[in-house]
């Protein structure tokens, strides 16, 4: 069924929060994903000229990264980009044969690959860039939230997150029920300002993102950090740092 | 967006298809068109294999054509299942209208109450075909209030004009047709350009800014690609056109599908016999050329919020 389920008060709404303020841009979560996903439920998750000229393939998650704002004001900001499980997701409500849907019991979309006829109007439906077309198997895949880890017994529970948020080394992606205003991801959410991607869309998505710190610590202007306090006529010490000034400065 | 090749041959020709079956469902009630059985078969024939090959062009895109058929189970929430709901219904008095006609040999008040059903239904898929690309809000070139008159007004104005072709054919008077074609084109040539200057006009409500969150910083400039190479979504949703062959191609969609065809219905109307037969079949041919043009321009401006997080416009 592509229609959505009927909002239910203090419904589960699992997702991500994801720290642009400690995110380091190393791509381990995009790397992570594709590993565990390309052997779970969405798989095979194929590559096309892997070794070629022009490799290509469907991940789920993108790590972009931005320039905003100029001069001593401006940041770069490492962004990853995946599915944000919208609560008005258009993706599911376009397709024509009901191999998309929007889970009730606790908002995860999925694609149901056995009915997807490929058509594409899902990744034309998403704002985000969420879904990508397995050109090998001929339907849409996208991110399941690793659906296969979060409710696997056969794991250790502190391994039940998505692939994504276990294996990032900065601690900058959170799983949980955002739905639940007193989960850990919902009270950072609140303490950080956690903001929605595109609002004017209107998708509602689920993950929130936390903005980059702001910061009072900028790097020393080279006049601060080598006063011309370097004197010629000094002692031994401070005439070694003022020719060591020349000679780093030439 | 990337103009699909099978979508664009699909609207153009169905659109077609389902303005001619509309336009002969509507008139032969009121006996504004001929009755004879073979004009009547003949032109049901070509508007049914106008639609049936677009739809079966449709299906060529799809990772999966053998599972087609799924696609009109959510009608509920999707207009693309309502599109193939109401293009399949529509076979039905279509068919019945043109077995009815046959039998009696003239229209009789059945076979012309089934020809308006048949009309309601092709207006209906017109609709949900334009629907389909109204409803993406993340493409603000589709997501506008002229998409829907547009694909409505072509449909009617090729419609028109392939009429006006079968009724020449069968040396009928074909007075109303040619008139039909000139005002239908009329309505979709200002409805065109009003299109164009509107999406030329409205920017996108999405940016950099609002697509990162990241716009109380400042401006936001991509710095770094996620991946070296293109991917599905840069080739699918990226597809860039330059502003000067926009104009040119839009110059020519007005000329081929709207100048030539109009000037050649107002020949038919005054030529007798042949010629006129040549130029409202050419005025047909021209137009559907024309509309081609201007459907692949539709998909090939249009422009999707993804693309904000690769450093484009959107």
């Amino acid at each position: 069924m592509t229609s959505l389920p009927a909002p239910r008060p203090g419904a589960k709404k699992l997702g991500l929060v994801i720290d642009l303020d400690t995110c380091v841009g190393c791509h381990a979560c995009a790397v992570n994903c594709k590993e565990w996903n390309k052997g779970g439920p969405p798989a095979p998750l194929p590559d096309y000229d892997p070794q070629g000229a022009k490799p290509d393939g469907v991940w789920f998650n993108r790590i972009h990264t931005y320039e905003a704002g100029d001069g001593a004001a401006g940041r770069t900001v490492h962004f990853p980009r995946s599915c944000l499980h919208c609560e008005e997701p258009a993706c599911v409500t376009v397709c024509p044969t009901g191999a998309s849907y929007k889970r009730a019991e606790d908002g995860i979309v999925l694609v149901n690959t056995d009915l997807c006829i490929g058509c594409k109007l899902c990744s034309w439906a998403c704002p985000y860039g969420a879904r990508e077309f397995d050109e090998d198997a001929g339907v849409m895949k996208k991110c399941t939230l690793c659906i296969d880890r979060i409710y696997n017994d056969t794991i250790p529970e502190a391994q039940r997150v998505p692939a994504c948020v276990a294996t990032c080394p900065a601690h900058a992606r959170h799983f949980g029920d955002l739905g639940d205003p007193e989960s850990a991801v919902s009270k950072l959410v609140r303490s950080r300002g956690g903001y929605d991607l595109m609002p004017e869309m209107g998708y509602r998505p689920v993950n929130k993102y936390l903005p980059p710190r702001k910061t009072a610590c900028r790097a020393p202007a080279l006049a601060e950090a080598a006063p011309d306090g370097a004197k010629e006529n000094g002692g031994v010490g401070e005439r070694l740092l003022a020719w060591l000034d020349r000679a780093l400065s030439s | 967006m990337t103009p699909a090749l099978s979508v664009i041959l699909f609207t153009t020709a169905s659109g077609a298809g389902y303005g001619l079956l509309a336009l002969l469902g509507l008139l032969v009630p009121f006996g504004l068109l001929p009755a004879t059985v073979w004009f009547g078969l003949a032109t049901l024939v070509l508007a049914l294999a106008l639609i049936s090959g677009g739809l079966l062009s449709s299906t060529l895109h799809l990772g999966h054509p053998e599972r087609a058929w799924r696609a009109v189970t959510q009608w509920r929430s999707s207009w693309l299942a309502r599109e193939g709901l109401a293009a399949l219904l529509t076979y039905l008095p279509a068919l019945a209208f043109g077995a009815t006609w046959f039998l009696a040999r003239r229209p009789t008040p059945p076979a012309a109450a089934l020809g308006v059903l048949a009309a309601a239904g092709a207006i209906v898929t017109l609709f949900c075909t334009s629907m389909i690309y109204a409803s993406l809000r993340p493409v603000r070139q589709w997501r506008n209030a002229w998409v829907t008159p547009n694909f409505l007004l072509l449909g009617g104005y090729s419609g028109a004009l392939s009429l006006a072709a079968m009724t020449h054919l069968f040396h009928a008077g074909a007075s109303l047709p040619c008139a039909l074609s000139l005002l239908l084109g009329l309505a979709a040539i200002i409805a065109k350009l009003f299109y164009w200057r509107s999406i030329d006009r409205t920017p996108s409500v999405s940016t950099a800014e609002t697509a990162t969150g990241l716009g109380h910083l400042g401006r936001v400039r991509a710095l770094d690609a996620p991946h070296t190479e293109e991917n599905y979504l840069m080739r699918e949703m990226g597809f860039r056109i330059a502003r000067k062959h926009a104009r040119r191609l839009r110059g020519l969609a007005l000329i081929i599908g709207f100048v030539i065809p109009l000037a050649l219905a107002i020949a038919a109307l005054i030529l007798g016999a042949l010629p006129a037969l040549a130029a409202a079949v050419m005025a047909a041919l021209l137009a559907l050329t024309g509309i081609f043009i201007e459907r692949w321009l539709f998909f090939a401006e249009a422009t999707h919020t993804v693309m904000l997080y690769y450093g484009r416009a959107a």
